[in-house]
């Protein structure tokens, strides 16, 4: 780790995470003012895409270096500093951080672009600017810190930005699909995202105290060095560590328990929902338990949970993904299913291979989400499949990046997706967790079904919306961002072809360095034989293929025959619509039994039954008392001083001459 | 001047400012109004003059001036401050002008005794901060009471008498147990050093910790249930609520931000370090109620109808917090704690000020009467939304840095084991809930009550008294060094005394030694 204090290489940095800063005071502060929204609109995508050319420029710059040369601290100043604890405001870049700040300015910034296109007329344009330049900052804050407390800072920061966007338009109905039906408004989104990931980050502070007092520190590079002296391999403490890290991790990164809030974060605007809730916030958890891979690896036990958890959510996602009729809803599950298999991959301690899905799944899932944005936007906000249909006439560019994408995350060679989710499931069972492969193998083919479904639905067959929706093309700054996210779509996996296929593997040997720690702690594994890894591939690659014909079989031909067989089996696609009751089941659990008990045994009960009635009975007693004893309560406070001054000289005069 | 002089000058400005406005006729309020707050910023200007005289790194009180007063007893006006004494003083001095400011058109009658009274109460809080006398610091401490028992029980609500006389009597109780423990420790002087009987605190820091254990338990017990009242910790808090919601806005902004830190600095200045036995007997007593009360006061907070109830309890919530890092008593928690003290003055203040100007626009404060006011309020639902995060604890505003290290130093704590602070931290999720459903409630969602269809947003006297806050609370979220500082060599001396006497006081009753103070360590 170098420290090359005054460099280009420390003050690139700090213009990368301080341009989208004093883009969103400018647009905060002032943006209501501007003459013109364009006038918003260009110092908000002007500033991310300045942050994206310097991210560029760093990473060319540790590209030039040698490996072990590839990290530099930028420090800024001192931060909180008390007693033995130091925290300071620090960078930390690495080929980990560089991957993600590429990620992170570089669909950020197309979908600034794209924004401008889709908020056009909107009255708070500025604002909505303002807020999305606040998310990249934070989310910067969270890849580049250099110690657990400045990730904090981005990781409720983000959750923050999350809350804004969310509610944006914050009055405006939204169909839960559950619970308060018919009256929830997308506040009720918004504020139900920030709760439930505080109750992850409660997590996450928890993990940082038993981590201080373990290491009387904060820092990364400090902790991550010192990890293997301090704690033994499944020591308790490391176990409770990871465990609430990955608590942490469940709920910005929507895994099982705390998935439930993503699906609502839908009510948000598209493009807040292509950003924050599919290609960058999302994986903050990812990036949280690479970056923290140490510890993970010296808590095998957390390991098999990770692995465990990211595959039910992986399964249990495309379950529900597979009955939903909103776009952005069907996008939604997938994006949590999908968010499963990088915890999968993470859990078998391929680490390369989550952050390589990570990027393939923040470019082929913008696209959808800026897809299906396209189509909601041309169809006057329509977000039903069933009233959809036919598009593909209407809009032939939107549908064919739309159908990159789609055959990319079904895992269709060579699109990225095949190369990074045959990755995580190859690593898996040369791990020798055939179950979590099998699992994985099913989801595969339930992410290629519910994908091609929503495809048929929207862009083949007839035109189901009404006679005088006439929808086209987007404008060009929405199709642009389509067209250059379909072309990373295309050609981003091959950063990561696998050996088996002759391929060098990038990006696995670009973040080698990042893991030699842990690839050194972690126990060797058998790599499976090469025939085995072509076998797995053809049937992943089966699989998909299998899912995808099925769904246009069966929606293309006949759109009615998924609502007969519902009907025919009404017990599980009222489950799967459910949704598995998870929400109503929290709610009857936790959230009514609190408020109610806070209510009546606490307020009512305790605070003005018990504690109150005790005082004014006392104050009574004394009242009758003093009624009895004359009328010395006079009403005039003037009395009572006196008589408290009084007091006192009869108490001082007894204590002086006795 | 000297920095001794300034003190003084800075303790009695208000009380002289006071002085200025009683000649003045009753009908001319804008003069009335203008020799108050020139009188209260004047006062802000002293101590930010004592700020820059400050020296951070020189331990013990500073600025100390001692002048014979009652020679009879030995009683003499001695005044000094150390970090937290000045911290707490400038928020005083901060916060005064900005609640006269932030109620100038609230206030419809007797408006020359109210700038009065409110003169009166920031010289009796200044006092209270800046007394090294005990006898001394008990007339500030009942000073004080005078003026807030008049604010609540003249301009405030509907049920002024009875909230003003419940605080009062409240607070006395605790007062007069109080008395008696000083004149009894004053009087224990003599007796263990051999001089006189005194109320000099600095003497009585080498008595207190001498006292046989049963003895400082006593004392530390009537001390402590004074300061316990007034913060409030649960179960001693239901007087706050009433006088909460029945004070005029200024009133709440004054109780909030300045007179419940009055309790927890009493715990540190006092029931600290003059008992410190009884203290290491008490910690898991008085940790257990501060965290009882950060739940409980959210939970209670969680389910409240009317805004400035909410308010209210939300404050028992957060002061547990400030007691649970005075008697975690580590660095870190007693920083925190101490950061706290100020962070939530402004972030609790501030929210008064705001419920304060929807109240002087809908007169009501039921939660339900509104909803969907940012669509025509749009600047007081940002200044509420940046406060509401001030308030949960948002990294980057200052709540964060007060409740993060005390936690963390809590955690970490050889008196109290963990538990202590993970159930400390859910507070942190219930704040989220509290403050943000009732943000959604007042702000977000469909304006359908036509009685807000048309409520006028923040003028430029509000939107002054709020922007100095709002700097307040990024500055010390972003740079909190430059007021963690202050404190810095007095916690560490305050916290390696009580170790030290702990560990003493342990061997001495044979119990099991305390753990060793956690040693230094590497950075």
């Amino acid at each position: 780790m170098t420290d090359e204090a005054g460099t280009m290489m420390t003050i690139i940095p700090m213009l990368i995470v301080g341009l989208p800063l004093a883009g969103f005071l400018l647009n905060g502060l002032a943006g209501k003012k501007f003459a013109s929204e364009n006038i918003s609109g260009i110092i908000g995508c002007g500033t991310v895409g300045a942050s994206f050319i310097l991210s560029a420029v760093v990473f060319i710059e540790l590209l030039g270096r040698a490996p072990g040369e590839r990290a530099v601290t930028v420090r800024l100043f001192e931060w909180i500093s008390a007693g033995s604890l130091s925290v300071r405001a620090a960078y930390q870049v690495d080929q980990l951080s560089v991957l993600m700040l590429l990620i992170v300015t570089g669909v950020g910034f197309l979908i600034h672009v794209y924004s401008v296109g889709y908020m056009h007329g909107d009255p708070a344009f500025w604002r909505f600017f303002a807020y999305l330049n606040l998310f990249i900052f934070m989310m910067l804050n969270l890849v580049l810190a250099d110690n657990f407390l400045l990730m904090f800072l981005g990781w409720e920061g983000v959750g923050l930005c999350s809350y804004l966007l969310i509610g944006f338009w914050h009055d405006r109905k939204f169909d839960t699909g559950g619970y308060g039906a018919g009256k929830a408004l997308t506040s009720d989104a918004a504020k139900k995202a920030f709760i439930v990931n505080r109750i992850g980050d409660m997590g996450f502070l928890i993990a940082m105290f038993m981590i201080f007092a373990a290491t009387g520190t904060l820092r990364f590079s400090t902790i991550f060095t010192q990890a293997p002296a301090h704690f033994a391999a499944n020591d308790p403490l490391i176990i409770g560590i990871t465990l609430l890290l990955f608590l942490g991790a469940t709920g910005k990164s929507a895994q099982i328990p705390l998935y439930v809030w993503l699906p609502d974060a839908m009510a948000g605007p598209t493009p807040v929902s292509a950003l924050i809730h599919a290609a960058t916030m999302v994986t903050a958890g990812v990036y949280m338990v690479a970056r923290c891979s140490v510890l993970f690896v010296l808590a095998p036990a957390t390991m098999e949970v990770v692995a465990v958890i990211g595959i039910a959510t992986a399964f249990f996602a495309a379950t529900m993904g597979l009955v939903q009729n909103d776009i952005k809803k069907i996008l939604a599950y997938s994006t949590v299913s999908q968010l499963g298999y990088m915890f999968t991959g993470l859990g078998v301690g391929a680490f390369s291979a989550g952050l390589f899905h990570v990027m393939t799944h923040a470019f082929f899932k913008a696209l959808l989400f800026l897809g299906a944005g396209a189509v909601i936007h041309s169809l006057h906000d329509e977000q039903d499949v069933r009233k959809m249909g036919g598009l593909r006439k209407f809009m032939p560019s939107t549908y064919r990046t739309q159908l990159i994408a789609a055959l990319a995350i079904a895992g269709v060679p060579p699109l990225a997706g095949f190369f990074s989710k045959d990755e995580i499931l190859w690593k898996t069972f040369s791990d020798g967790s055939v179950a979590i492969w099998a699992i994985g193998w099913i989801t595969a083919g339930l992410t290629a079904f519910y994908m091609f479904r929503m495809m048929t639905m929207v862009f083949e067959g007839e035109p189901r919306f009404g006679h005088d929706t006439h929808p086209h093309e987007a404008p060009a700054t929405m199709l642009v961002p389509l067209v250059v996210l379909a072309g990373a779509s295309v050609v981003g996996g091959f950063l990561g072809v696998p050996h088996a296929l002759g391929g060098g593997n990038l990006i696995e040997t670009w973040l080698d360095p990042v893991f030699e720690r842990s690839m050194r702690i972690l126990p060797e594994t058998s790599h499976g034989s090469l025939p085995m890894e072509y076998l797995l591939m053809a049937m992943s690659v089966g699989i998909g293929l299998a899912g995808i014909f099925l769904a246009r079989r069966i929606y293309g031909s006949d759109p009615g025959i998924a609502e007969r067989a519902a009907r025919r089996f009404p017990g599980i696609t009222g489950v799967l619509r459910g949704k598995y009751y998870v929400d109503e089941i929290y709610d009857a659990v936790i959230v009514e039994p609190l408020k109610a008990a806070s209510r009546i045994v606490l307020w009512k009960g305790m605070d003005v039954g018990i504690i109150d009635a005790a005082v004014n009975g006392v104050a009574k007693t004394v009242n009758w008392l003093s009624s009895r004893a004359g009328r010395i309560q006079s009403g005039n406070v003037s009395h009572y001083g006196t008589a408290v001054l009084v007091g006192i000289g009869l108490i001082l005069g007894i204590l002086l001459f006795r | 001047m000297t920095a001794d002089t300034l003190l003084i000058l800075t303790i009695f400005l208000p009380l002289a400012g006071a002085a200025v406005v009683l000649p003045v006729k009753t009908t001319s309020s804008a003069s009335i109004k203008a020799a108050g707050l020139l009188a209260s910023l004047a006062t802000f200007a002293t101590t930010l003059l004592l700020w820059s005289n400050f020296d951070a790194t020189a331990p013990g009180f500073q600025m100390e001036s001692s002048i014979p007063w009652v020679s009879s007893l030995s009683v003499s006006f001695h005044v000094g401050i150390d970090g937290m004494s000045l911290l707490l003083m400038l928020l005083t001095a901060f916060m005064t002008p900005l609640a006269l400011l932030g109620s100038w058109n609230s206030i419809e009658k007797r408006l020359k005794e109210y700038v009065i009274m409110m003169l009166l109460l920031e010289t009796g809080i200044l006092g209270v901060f800046a007394s090294l006398d005990l006898f001394l610091f008990y007339v500030f401490w009942e000073a004080m009471l005078i003026p807030m028992y008049f604010i609540i029980g003249i301009w405030g609500g509907k049920n002024r008498t009875y909230a003003a006389v419940k605080f009062f009597l409240y607070t006395m109780a605790g007062s007069l147990l109080m008395l008696i423990a000083i004149i009894w420790l004053a009087y224990q002087g003599p007796q263990q050093t051999g001089g006189g009987f005194t109320t000099d605190l600095q003497v009585l820091y080498s008595v207190g910790p001498r006292l046989p254990a049963g003895l400082q338990l006593w004392m530390f017990l009537a001390f402590t249930l004074s300061f316990a009242i007034k913060v409030p910790l649960f179960p001693l808090h239901t007087w706050l609520p009433d006088a909460h919601v029945e004070a005029p806005t200024a009133g709440s902004v004054m109780l909030a931000a300045v007179l419940l830190k009055m309790g927890t600095y009493g715990f540190l200045r006092f029931s600290v370090p003059l008992f410190p036995a009884a203290t290491l007997t008490c910690i898991p007593w008085l940790a257990g109620l501060a965290v009882v009360g950060i739940v409980y006061g959210a939970l209670v907070s969680m389910v409240q109808t009317d805004i400035k109830k909410l308010v209210a309890y939300s404050s028992v919530s957060h002061l547990g917090f400030v007691v649970l890092g005075i008697f975690a008593m580590t660095e870190e928690s007693v920083q925190g704690g101490i950061i706290q003290m100020v962070n939530h003055g402004l972030s609790t203040g501030a929210l008064f000020l705001l419920v304060g100007m929807l109240y002087d626009r809908r007169h009501t404060r039921e939660i339900s009467e509104f909803g969907g006011i940012a669509k025509v309020m749009p600047v007081i639902a940002v200044f509420f939304m940046i406060v509401s995060l001030s308030s949960m604890g948002l990294p980057g505003l200052n709540g964060f840095v007060g409740e993060f290290l005390i936690l963390i130093g809590a955690f970490s704590s050889p008196y109290l084991g963990p538990w202590f602070t993970i159930i400390a931290a859910t507070g942190v999720i219930l704040a989220a809930i509290y403050l943000l459903v009732v943000y959604q409630k007042v702000f977000l969602g469909k304006n359908a009550n036509t009685a807000n269809s048309s409520l006028p947003d923040l003028s430029k006297r509000e939107v002054a008294v709020l922007v100095p806050i709002v700097v307040f609370i990024v500055w010390i979220g972003v740079f909190p060094g430059s007021f963690l500082h202050l404190t810095d060599g007095s916690t560490r001396a305050l916290v390696r005394a009580f170790h030290r006497d702990a560990a003493g006081a342990a061997m001495k009753v044979g119990a099991d030694p305390v753990p060793a103070p956690p040693s230094p360590r590497t950075r």
